[in-house]
């Protein structure tokens, strides 16, 4: 079995944040279930503030610590600290990842940027965000 | 915590009888087998009474098997052997869609040498149809090479029906049968074989001995040079230790194989039935009747496999999963594909392997806290919602 730290195991075993957000000001989903997990985000944001954060993930023990971590970070942020939050961010806060599994730190990253640009869509405002799907990439080379 | 073994396709663990009869080579009897002195006479009987043993599993004369060191070794053995050894009469192979790797990568390093390989498709249950075998089969075909037992799904191949056409235009027939020796009945003659890769580390012998079954004037080419081990089939001395223990797991195998069966066939149907009627979106993969004693493969639908095997292995229970996450190469499993499965359901595959140490209590404890397990993941998961949504 893979080696997990163990805030990676705290994280999967007890997930923080797991859940929906019927009023969400801004949902990404990002992943397919081809490559094995898919991250749904939710946002509630107010006066440019992230108040909550949720996250239903599809995934190994790794996506969904990752998710339960990346909700926990960005909670109380603005959404310009919350967009310099980076899949880095994630792995450092979870005491590291095992190498097979970085991707599903970047995968967290890509739920965030991803939420946040639907909510400048909503708001009809232009959204800072660029969408990266790194997953959709590995796809094309393999 | 209570701890319960159900990943024997992994590794079984050592029957003590085994562990026993191994002792002795690995304190004083020692001895390199090829010596003339009196030290290499213990190791080299040894080793003689080994290769009866493991004949005698399979319905074998004992010159027709070839140690060495493991199942992937011996499928490389098989493969590259026989196609280096026939290449003058022709370069084509055929093969299956749901062979395990060592098979798959033998065949691959075999083309970039100039080798042609057909991968027949299989059924939904993962049964390798004999006609498509018969019509695959051209001039250039020197070897067909199908899976006897599938480790992922547990079906069992429909090998003596190949055989049939095999033999009738003359191709050598070789089957990788690691998942299935010690596990069910296998004689070489019904079967209709040339070829045939066993391993001790799946019937209750150590990881370290394996052995090629190779039909008398099937000629090979070494993979390894060097001495005269093996008639020089393979060089290298031999593990003598791993080989007596291989010897003895083969008498106990076949010694106590149809009380295994009947003990893994009753729980592997008490689990399938528990497991299909306790969680819904469950699929049993692979046949239903033709497979391994003790096999149980499913998958459950909007969950994956690694988030399942943790909570199990909280719980003491071992379990094997096919699912993306869990293969180190990151991709999802080709024989679920090849039967068909959804590439989003392949990744909610579990395994469990009994063995014969397994109860009627323990299949009750998995039945037990897989349900929770699976109801707790599925809350987290975006498939899940999005399905419970969707009007029906």
């Amino acid at each position: 079995m893979e080696e997990y730290s163990q805030k990676v195991m705290d994280h999967f075993m007890n997930p923080h944040n797991v859940g929906e957000i019927p009023d969400a000001d801004g949902v990404g989903t990002v992943g397919n279930p081809t490559c094995g997990d898919i991250m749904r985000l939710y946002l509630k944001i107010k006066e440019g503030v992230i108040e909550e954060a949720r996250f239903k993930t599809f995934g190994c023990g790794a996506a969904i610590a990752t998710s339960s971590m990346v909700t926990d970070i960005v909670k109380g942020k603005t959404i310009e600290e919350a967009l310099k939050v980076s899949n880095k961010t994630v792995i450092e806060a979870l005491d590291g990842l095992p190498k097979v599994k970085v991707h599903c730190s970047v995968l967290a990253e890509e739920a965030l940027q991803s939420a946040i640009d639907d909510y400048y869509k909503k708001k009809g405002l232009p959204s800072p965000v660029v969408l990266k799907h790194s997953h959709d990439h590995e796809d094309e080379a393999e | 915590m209570r701890r319960i073994y159900m990943d024997h396709m992994a590794a079984t663990p050592i029957h003590p009888e085994v562990l026993e009869a191994m002792l002795p080579y690995l304190k004083e009897d020692f001895g390199n087998p090829l010596s003339l002195h009196s030290f290499g006479g213990a190791p080299k009987r040894g080793l003689d009474e080994a290769r009866e043993k493991v004949a005698l599993l399979i319905g074998a004369d004992p010159k027709e098997i070839i140690f060495v060191s493991s199942g992937t070794e011996a499928n490389n053995l098989a493969i590259k052997g026989v196609a280096y050894a026939h290449q003058k009469k022709g370069k084509h192979i055929i093969s299956s869609q749901i062979e395990h790797h060592s098979v798959v990568h033998s065949l691959k390093s075999l083309e970039k040498a100039g080798f042609k390989v057909t991968y027949l498709p299989v059924d939904k249950y993962g049964l390798v149809d004999p006609n498509a075998v018969a019509e695959a089969i051209t001039n250039e075909t020197i070897l067909v090479t199908i899976v006897h037992g599938n480790s992922e799904i547990g079906t069992i191949g429909p090998l003596a029906e190949i055989s049939r056409i095999t033999r009738e235009k003359g191709v050598y027939l070789h089957t990788d049968a690691v998942a299935t020796t010690g596990r069910i009945n296998i004689d070489v003659g019904e079967l209709g074989v040339d070829a045939l890769s066993l391993a001790a580390s799946q019937f209750y012998g150590p990881k370290g001995a394996g052995a090629l079954y190779l039909k008398k004037g099937v000629r090979i080419q070494p993979l390894i040079d060097g001495g005269i081990q093996e008639e020089g089939k393979r060089a290298g001395i031999e593990d003598v230790p791993a080989i007596i223990g291989m010897g003895r797991a083969a008498e106990i195998a076949k010694r106590d194989l149809p009380s295994n069966m009947g003990h893994l066939n009753c729980l592997r149907g008490m689990l399938i039935d528990g497991l299909l009627k306790g969680i819904n979106r469950v699929y049993l993969t692979g046949h239903p009747e033709r497979r391994l004693p003790g096999h149980v493969s499913i998958c459950v639908e909007y969950i994956e496999g690694e988030s399942m095997l943790l909570f199990l292995n909280q719980k003491g229970i071992a379990a094997s999963s096919g699912s993306t996450c869990t293969s180190r190469a990151l991709k999802a499993s080709h024989v679920l594909l090849a039967i068909g499965v959804d590439p989003a359901i392949t990744q909610g595959s579990l395994v469990f392997s009994l063995g014969k140490d397994n109860t009627k209590e323990d299949v009750d404890y998995v039945l037990e806290v897989l349900p929770p397990i699976v109801q707790r993941l599925r809350e987290m998961s975006p498939l899940y919602e999005d399905a419970i949504r969707r009007p029906v």
